[in-house]
């Protein structure tokens, strides 16, 4: 359907159901199938850490007794927040109010933006590190490997936003703004099953 | 109008072979090349293992040579022979048999293909480097894999590591691409149920390796910290748990035996209709069979790890789920056997393969059946046993379906008909050569000779002898093959369209296919497959399109 709309491809009859010929969409189900891919790995991580947490017999590294989760948990309002900013950018970006749609997006990229130096922030005032045992291990592979999709995603939004500014694109039906989203929404419920794992599961 | 003749696309310089095609027809022979000259690599270190096993004594090669050829053998064999063979099958079946120009993605394509020459020159460099190969066996279990005895960073382990990451990587990305063909580049009027039965063990195969394969990177990647980083996931000293690994790595390597065997389960069903001239028995059941071992086939790992220490709940879980698994594959043997029973049956070269890896594989499955079983498991576990079982499935059932695919699909894709004499040779000499490879080794493992030894006790030499010399035999089989797929190539007769009268998609284009295969006019499926012996025609127009092409190929 959105290539019929083009001038310079007169497909001489649509070709109907599974047919090819829908080439953005191929995209947003490719993607669909790497995201639900990429989410096993992060199942293997989370039940990894499960495992060796139940088996501990000393879970915490000496010196350490637990994580603050103060700053966490403004960290995960601001990325939960940031779901929502996406709607909205999405919602107006339907509504074809482009400028709207650029500006919820840009807030969305700022919120995420702020998460990772929340992270940093935290990471920085630590008494452990990678090599303290399993604890620290799993912290920072569980963390450093979420924190590399934010910046994932920050990067997406900002490729995004940028090809809004190409003339013509948005018209088309641009199938890399849901992806995004729908990464960014990934990397979101990722968050909150971390965030439970990590900081609220006490011995 | 139908004519396919109108845009008679040149065959095209062998240069494109050697390129960044993005063709899935040049992707798919490149990775089949690519595959074969690592067979070759992972075939002389067999030859290496079989030879140093010919006598009791550990006389050829040095003990750590040892370790570092049969780990070697069979990180190549799996992952730079038998995934990318299947790839490329993959890529040029997918979408000439569902009527698709290409795949839907076709630069991802082509990165996923030019990741298996990098990958593999790491893991070759790993014979190169101060510390040698990887000595800890194609698992890589931990604590062995982490002792990195030789100091070095970039030791045979750690490029092991990195190949195996990049290896997932980059099936990942074929496995993205393969399924999201399948969804949604299908033909008009090619529902579900009228697609080829390669397409669906395809769809159950390429699903397991999106499922499975994050985990085994995800837990290769946890090693990787562990060997260069200092940290302790598998190390005990640190509170670690070496288990974990295992559970990680067979999460993805059980399924990954049904990656490899599920496509050949597609092969068979495509080519015992054709060479019987009867319809596949139970069609639906094989098609739906598929997903019902993809679905068991991920909760049956454990099996691997009877004696890891696992908690006895969780043998006997596996133990019957892992029987189960004989129901869907029976459901296929059956239906296969039933669409053999009284058709006019064509002893063709691929024909021969496919009733010898069938052959094969149900012997492989009654043995598989004795390993699932916790006692027997616990008798034989790390014996000859498992060696014998594991290449009953993978050389006598797997590689033989591939060869039988070779031999079948060779002049679609090339243009040339293979030579019967010379591939009923190479028949003769795997079928022959793998039995008396493989079947010593159940006798040896039952009287207890474990794997991955350079000595043995003398008692043993009988059945090694004879092992060794069906490893040789196998040996030999590569050169009818490799001269086949050469000479035939080069200057074999010119191929039909359908030269074996089969039915499907791919047999309704010229031989080879033009780049983007049917083009604008993709014909109308409409009717399911495999009609043999019906006279139903497949597609709309289709004695106009077969017109078409006899009367092309009487003008060239
Ligand atoms: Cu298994």
């Amino acid at each position: 359907m959105t290539s019929s709309s083009l001038p310079e491809a007169p497909s001489p009859t649509p070709i109907p159901a599974h047919g090819e010929g829908q080439h953005a969409s191929h995209n947003l189900t490719g993607f669909v199938i790497f995201l639900l891919s990429e989410s096993v790995i992060f199942l293997a991580f989370f039940s990894g850490y499960a495992i060796l947490r139940l088996a501990a017999l000393d879970w915490l590294p000496p010196g350490v007794d637990g994580l603050e989760w103060r700053m966490p948990l403004i960290n995960t309002v601001v990325l939960v927040s940031s779901s929502l900013t996406m709607v909205l950018a999405e919602h107006f970006k339907g509504k074809e109010k482009l400028w709207l749609f650029r500006g919820f997006w840009v807030l969305t990229m700022a919120m995420g933006v702020y998460f990772l130096y929340g992270q940093a922030v935290e990471w920085s005032g630590l008494k452990f590190g990678f090599t303290s045992g399993t604890f620290g291990g799993t912290f920072y592979l569980l963390t450093g490997f979420h924190g590399l999709h934010v910046a994932t995603g920050i990067l997406l939004m900002g490729l995004m936003l940028y090809r809004s500014f190409i003339p013509g694109i948005y018209a088309k039906g641009e199938e890399g703004v849901k992806a995004t989203s729908l990464f960014w929404h990934f990397v979101d419920v990722i968050w909150i099953i971390l965030f439970v794992l990590l900081y609220v599961w006490r011995a | 109008m139908t004519s396919t003749s109108l845009s008679p696309e040149p065959p095209g310089s062998w240069r494109r072979y050697f390129g960044f095609s993005t063709d899935a027809k040049v992707i798919g022979i490149q990775y089949i090349v690519v595959a074969f000259f690592f067979f070759l690599v992972g075939g002389l270190l067999a030859m290496i293992i079989r030879g140093e096993l010919i006598t009791p004594a550990s006389d050829l090669v040095d003990r750590t040579v040892y370790n570092g050829l049969y780990t070697m053998h069979g990180t190549i064999m799996l992952f730079l022979f038998i995934f990318p063979v299947l790839n490329g099958l993959n890529n040029l079946l997918i979408p000439t048999m569902i009527g698709a120009p290409d795949m839907a993605f076709p630069r991802l394509n082509t990165a996923a293909f030019w990741l298996v020459p990098v990958f593999g020159t790491l893991l070759i460099a790993s014979f190169f480097v101060p510390s040698g190969p990887a000595t800890s066996g194609w698992w890589s279990y931990p604590p062995v894999s982490l002792q990195n005895p030789s100091g070095y960073l970039i030791s045979g382990e750690f490029l092991w590591v990195l190949a195996v990451a990049l290896s997932g990587i980059s099936s990942i990305m074929g496995a993205v691409n393969f399924v999201t063909t399948i969804i949604r580049m299908r033909a008009p009027g090619m529902t579900w149920f009228r697609m080829p039965v390669f397409c669906w063990t395809a769809l159950a195969a390429q699903s397991l390796q999106l499922i499975g394969l994050p985990a085994l990177t995800g837990g290769a990647l946890m090693l990787l910290f562990d060997l260069v980083a200092g940290t302790s996931f598998y190390r005990p000293e640190g509170g670690g748990d070496p288990v974990l690994y295992q559970h990680f790595f067979w999460f993805y390597s059980h399924p990954a035996v049904y990656v490899i065997i599920l496509p050949v389960f597609g092969i068979f069903s495509e080519l015992f209709p054709v060479y019987s001239r009867k319809p596949l028995f139970g069609y639906v059941y094989v098609a739906l069979a598929s997903f019902i071992i993809v679905g068991l086939g991920l909760i049956v790992w454990v099996h691997h790890m009877f004696p890891s220490g696992v908690a006895q709940w969780m043998r006997n879980l596996f133990m019957v789920t892992t029987m189960l698994i004989a129901v869907p594959t029976g459901v296929k043997v059956f239906a296969w056997l039933g669409t053999m029973w009284g058709g006019k049956i064509r002893l063709t070269t691929p024909m021969l393969f496919c009733i010898g890896g069938l052959f094969n594989f149900v012997f492989a499955g009654i043995t598989g059946i004795m390993l699932a079983t916790v006692p027997v498991d616990i008798h034989v576990s790390n014996t000859y046993f498992v060696v014998g079982h594991f290449h009953y499935v993978i050389y006598g059932a797997a590689v033989m379906g591939i060869f039988a695919a070779i031999y079948h699909w060779f002049p679609k894709f090339t243009g040339r008909m293979p030579y019967e004499g010379l591939g009923k040779l190479h028949f003769l000499l795997t079928f022959v050569g793998a039995n008396l490879n493989f079947l010593p080794m159940h006798p040896l493992g039952l009287m207890g000779m474990p794997r991955r030894v350079s000595s043995y006790d003398t008692e043993f030499a009988f059945w090694n002898v004879l092992a060794s010399l069906g490893a040789f035999l196998l040996g030999v089989s590569i050169i009818p093959f490799l001269l086949n797929m050469i000479s035939s190539w080069v200057r074999g007769p010119r191929a039909p369209h359908n030269p074996w009268n089969a039915i499907g998609l791919e047999w309704l284009l010229p031989s080879p296919p033009p780049e983007d295969n049917f083009g604008e006019h993709v014909p109308t499926v409409i009717s399911r497959p495999y009609g043999y012996g019906s006279g139903e025609p497949l597609v709309e127009n289709q004695a106009q399109i077969e017109r078409a092409l006899t009367l092309a190929e009487a003008t060239r």
